[in-house]
């Protein structure tokens, strides 16, 4: 991999033919508790990958260090060539191309549901205002949200502010997109409309990184799933294989557990 | 009537781990139907007349000397003027302190550790120290006048005061912007920051226009505590409503049967003043809670 000169855009080296991410050897640590203990793997453009795994096995924590919302303890994390752990990173170069969805939504509760979504690419991106208001207005027809554009966060289902969120990250036109267990806190019947819009986004091609405990959405929408335990990647592959001849007992042991 | 009902105690507050009659033994409980004291205008109103009206009884001695109502109504327009002043430091010194506390508050969340101690020193020490000697040490330690580019510029006792004032409006206003952004959960912060928000845009566009509804009722508050601190200023001689009433109460020979009327008339204009703002604030609390 070829390093970045400093003041050139940062993926200059990057090719699509190279993995989007590129996780190596990634440990993290709060005070003396190691949540990631060397987590390694690759993330294909168009790829669409979930990470599964018990409570507290530091699936959250992992994906929050793909936009370094969290900063790791050792290891290297590449987004498109940019060196996430590099001491001088340009954190807002990197979070132009990495969106990310959250279990609470997170939608800014004084701002009606279009502004939430036109916010970022006007004052982020310094984008013209007429041309990101017609982007947001076709963004939220497509999470099926049209005529919900004055509505505010708090006159919203959790469903529908989920689905806000979703369209408000891919205003960026981001290049990979981070959903971390973003149905969890959603009731049952609001769950599938979420799970609706991510699939289309995988279907039309773009990279998903997906902290999920949907097993069965899992299963139809990931390309390769990651099955993490105590900081560690204990079993990995394509669903078919994967939820079919699982190898490693915490594996099963989980999957009885969740099927 | 049982005894329960003369004390006050409910009988249906009372657990069953206690088989007792004795009131004393029972849990305190207050007896329902006794809203809480609330004053209206109306009985700050009420007061002041029952002082005007009854003191005049107290008068009968001297009974070539004009009735203290005469005294309050002669006066009323010079110690007004003193009210206006009143008014006049206490806004003054809320804007100052206002434009102030943000910049201090803000710099207490500032990334630097540096400037954020230096801001969080400087709002304790304005916070935790007497409103008067911050005034007098403005009164004394600044220059009856100050030159800017061979401009003269005097600084009247009045506007010293303000100053004075402004600091501790500074701090509380400070300590509000503060308390008032560390109530935003982080999470709003996060997901500013995921969409590439820089910390200053976050903080802004997203954090403070989503607190500044929650900052109004204690701004408010601290705006009805420096309008009633204002006359600590008569003991630095500034010429205001307290200063004026002590100079009308020598000019009509001390007489003490003028003392209350006179304060008593300064009494009730601060309390028209503030108790509309009190209000105002409780009202405003209750709405932003709700919502």
């Amino acid at each position: 991999m070829m390093p970045a000169p400093p003041d050139s855009d940062p993926s200059a080296g990057w090719t699509p033919n190279q993995p989007i991410v590129r996780l190596v050897d990634v440990h993290k640590s709060f005070g003396t508790f190691e949540v990631l203990k060397g987590v390694s793997f690759d993330v294909r453009q168009g790829e669409v990958i979930c990470i599964i795994g018990p409570s507290g096995s530091g699936k959250s924590t992992l994906i929050r260090c793909v936009n370094a919302l969290v900063p790791v303890t050792a290891g290297s994390i590449l987004v498109e060539g940019i060196e996430v752990t590099d001491p001088r990173l340009d954190k807002l170069a990197l979070r132009r191309k990495v969106g990310m969805v959250f279990q609470q939504y997170n939608l800014f509760p004084h701002k009606t549901a279009l502004q939430n979504v036109m916010m970022a690419p006007i004052h982020v991106l310094g984008q013209d205002r007429r041309e990101v208001e017609a982007r947001a207005r076709a963004l939220l027809a497509k999470v099926r949200l049209a005529g919900k554009e004055d509505a505010y966060p708090g006159e919203l289902s959790g469903g529908q502010q989920q689905r806000v969120a979703i369209a408000r990250s891919l205003a960026m036109r981001p290049d990979v997109m981070l959903f971390d267990e973003v149905t969890a806190a959603l009731d049952p019947e609001t769950v599938k409309e979420v799970l609706v819009t991510i699939r289309e986004l995988a279907e039309e091609g773009m990279t998903c990184m997906l902290v999920t405990h949907e097993m069965n959405f899992a299963r139809d929408v990931a390309d390769h799933i990651y099955f993490t335990d105590r900081g560690v990647i204990v079993e990995h592959g394509p669903p078919a294989t994967f939820f079919a001849s699982a190898q490693d007992e915490r594996t099963r042991r989980f999957l009885s557990q969740v099927l | 009537m049982s005894a329960s009902d003369r004390t006050g105690l409910r009988a249906d507050v009372r657990p069953e781990s206690c088989p007792t009659d004795l009131p004393v033994l029972l849990p305190f409980a207050l007896a329902e139907g006794h809203p809480p004291a609330r004053l209206r205008p109306v009985h700050g109103w009420l007061l002041c007349g029952v002082a005007v009206v009854t003191f005049p009884a107290w008068a009968q001695g001297a009974a070539v000397a004009p009735s203290p109502l005469d005294v309050v109504i002669k006066w009323a327009p010079l110690l007004l003027t003193g009210f206006a002043f009143n008014v006049a430091i206490s806004l003054m010194a809320m804007a100052i302190g206002t434009f102030a506390g943000i910049g201090l508050g803000l710099a207490m969340l500032a990334e630097g550790v540096v400037l954020r101690r230096i801001a969080w020193s400087i709002t304790q020490v304005f916070r935790n120290v007497p409103w008067l000697v911050l005034l007098f040490f403005v009164m004394f330690l600044v220059p009856f006048q100050v030159t800017v580019f061979g401009l003269r510029v005097p600084l009247p006792d009045w506007v010293k005061a303000t100053f004075g004032f402004s600091l501790p409006v500074m701090a509380n206003v400070a300590e509000i912007v503060r308390g008032a952004v560390r109530s935003v959960p982080n999470t709003q912060w996060e997901a500013a920051e995921s969409l590439a928000f820089t910390r200053r845009q976050t903080l802004w566009r997203i954090i403070l226009p989503q607190c500044a509804k929650r900052m109004l009722p204690p701004w408010m508050n601290v705006y009805a505590l420096i309008a009633m601190a204002t006359v600590q200023a008569s003991i630095v001689g500034v010429t205001e409503m307290l200063t004026l009433t002590a100079q009308v109460h020598a000019a009509e020979g001390g007489r003490p049967e003028l003392f209350a009327p006179l304060y008593g008339f300064a009494m009730l204009c601060f309390f028209l003043y503030c108790y509309p703002i009190d209000r105002l604030t409780a009202v405003l609390e209750r709405r932003f809670e709700t919502r």
